[in-house]
């Protein structure tokens, strides 16, 4: 998948995310996007620029949540993670929030991230947002947007996500 | 700089890293990469003591123990909320009233300590070296964190002074990396030699490049900080400190003295201060000072500590 390919994908999640009735409380509660670190915050900054452009509204909230407290790998790394820290500069409470993140597989980081999200308040709603769905769930949680779904059965088989500007170019890959 | 360029230089910044330590012993021992590390983590943590729940569960499960020998109110008490913000399970092992006192050895009296399924031993010790021997083989398994021992080191003290120096807004625009420490001149005023704080501050501002300059108000004028140490009347020696009154004429910070120093000097203290002694009032709640900070601080920086050292099995 390319850049333009990507940019595509994004623009069909932002649609789906606005055709979906989420922002139905966004009246009096607007919507907040809440990446997942490190490639889920790029995802969700242009997501929400995306949504900003189609709807031709307000500025939407965009926070980015380090999961690393939470993970439940922790004690069984072999060495600690530096954290990266949340950035969350507005409250959630009584607002839909829509979680994004790069690849969806085993479903332990959302598990991880929707009790990051509860410890900075109670949203009305949450939603999941991904843009790589590859399978091989281990906990049972779905992505309510997903972006494109690969039926990698192989587990061996790695998905790859680059993202300017983190990577040098925008690509996802099957390795 | 471009916004993109901006951007990524602070993505790059926070590249995934690692930590390897099981202890904390002193600053000597620590790399600046490392000494980085756990400022960067602490960074991260100072957004936990500002939400609604004050809590993330990382070191859920873990048993922590506070194992003071010395008196401490301020060292003890940050240990127990950086233990308690991190979801651990803290423990105060109370010397005077414990078997030590009906002599049981330091490395017995750990070692029982661990029996009961102990993930870290915090402890402070007036024997330079106590954090040491419990580190070593024959001693415990679990972490040690060195909270003081005698006129050795205060690891986590000389970090909350490095975190304090780092986050202040004088210097916070160009703090992101080694070299704004190389930028800096601080200066550590104090009983050097019996100071375990001085010793920390020493090593971990040399690691990152500082330039030192230890007692003597008379170079104030050119310092960036300046970290009064505490008078330590238990350790006063009387050859090398003939009086109080004189040491607070030569060497305490005073307005006067304030005066010439530079416009935006940070003043540091490692506290309990004695007003009117090493610091008079008037600078100890001046603009200038950082001392209140450096207690907030040292919550971050113990639960980052705490975190990188007891969050491994």
């Amino acid at each position: 998948m390319d850049e333009d390919r990507i940019a595509q994908v994004i623009a069909q999640l932002a649609r789906t995310i606005l055709a979906d009735g989420v922002l139905r409380w966004a009246v009096e509660n607007p919507l907040a996007l809440v990446g997942i670190k490190s490639r889920g915050e790029l995802l969700a900054q242009r997501l929400a620029s995306e949504i900003e452009r189609q709807q031709g509204a307000a500025k939407i909230d965009v926070g980015a949540l380090d999961i690393t407290m939470y993970r439940d790998d922790l004690s069984s790394a072999r060495a600690i993670m530096i954290p990266r820290g949340t950035d969350m500069d507005f409250r959630l409470d009584g607002r839909p929030v829509i979680l994004v993140d790069d690849v969806l597989q085993s479903g332990r980081s959302v598990r991880a991230a929707l009790d990051a999200v509860l410890d900075f308040g109670r949203p009305r709603i949450i939603r999941l947002a991904i843009l790589v769905d590859r399978g091989l769930r281990e906990f049972p949680i779905a992505a309510d947007y997903v972006g494109l779904k690969v039926d990698a059965a192989d587990r061996e088989q790695k998905i790859v996500v680059h993202l300017k500007p983190t990577d040098d170019e925008d690509g996802v890959y099957l390795t | 700089m471009t916004e993109i360029e901006n951007q990524k230089s602070k993505i790059e910044n926070l590249a995934p890293r690692t930590w390897t330590r099981k202890h904390l012993l002193g600053l000597e021992d620590l790399s600046a990469e490392e000494i980085l590390a756990v400022l960067d983590t602490a960074r991260t943590l100072t957004e936990v003591s500002r939400r609604s729940i004050k809590k993330v569960p990382a070191l859920r499960g873990k048993v922590c123990v506070n194992l003071f020998f010395e008196d401490s109110t301020r060292t003890k008490t940050s240990f127990s909320l950086a233990a308690q913000r991190l979801s651990a399970d803290v423990l105060d092992f109370s010397v005077s009233t414990s078997s030590v006192s009906k002599g049981e050895t330091l490395r017995d009296t750990a070692r029982n300590i661990e029996a009961m399924g102990v993930d870290a031993i915090i402890i402070r010790h007036k024997s330079s070296g106590a954090p040491h021997l419990l580190a070593r083989p024959g001693g415990v398994n679990c972490s040690v964190i060195n909270a003081g021992d005698g006129s050795h080191e205060h690891p986590t003290q000389g970090l909350l002074d490095l975190f304090t120096i780092r986050e202040h807004r004088h210097l916070k625009t160009e703090a992101s990396g080694l070299k704004p420490f190389s930028a800096l001149h601080v200066a550590i005023v104090g009983d050097i030699a019996n100071s375990r704080v001085a010793r920390s501050n020493i090593h971990g501002l040399a690691k990152l490049g500082a330039k030192i300059t230890l007692v003597g108000p008379a170079t104030l004028a050119t310092v960036d900080v300046v970290n009064m140490l505490r008078i330590q009347f238990e350790r006063l020696t009387s050859a090398a400190f003939p009086s109080v009154r004189e040491y607070s004429r030569f060497f305490g910070l005073t307005k006067t003295r304030l005066a010439a120093a530079k416009k935006d000097l940070l003043i540091l203290h490692p506290g309990p201060m004695n007003r009117g002694l090493e610091i008079t009032s008037d600078v100890a709640d001046s603009a200038n000072s950082a001392i209140l900070q450096q207690v907030a601080n040292g919550l971050a920086v113990r639960m980052a500590v705490l975190y990188l050292c007891v969050g491994r099995p």
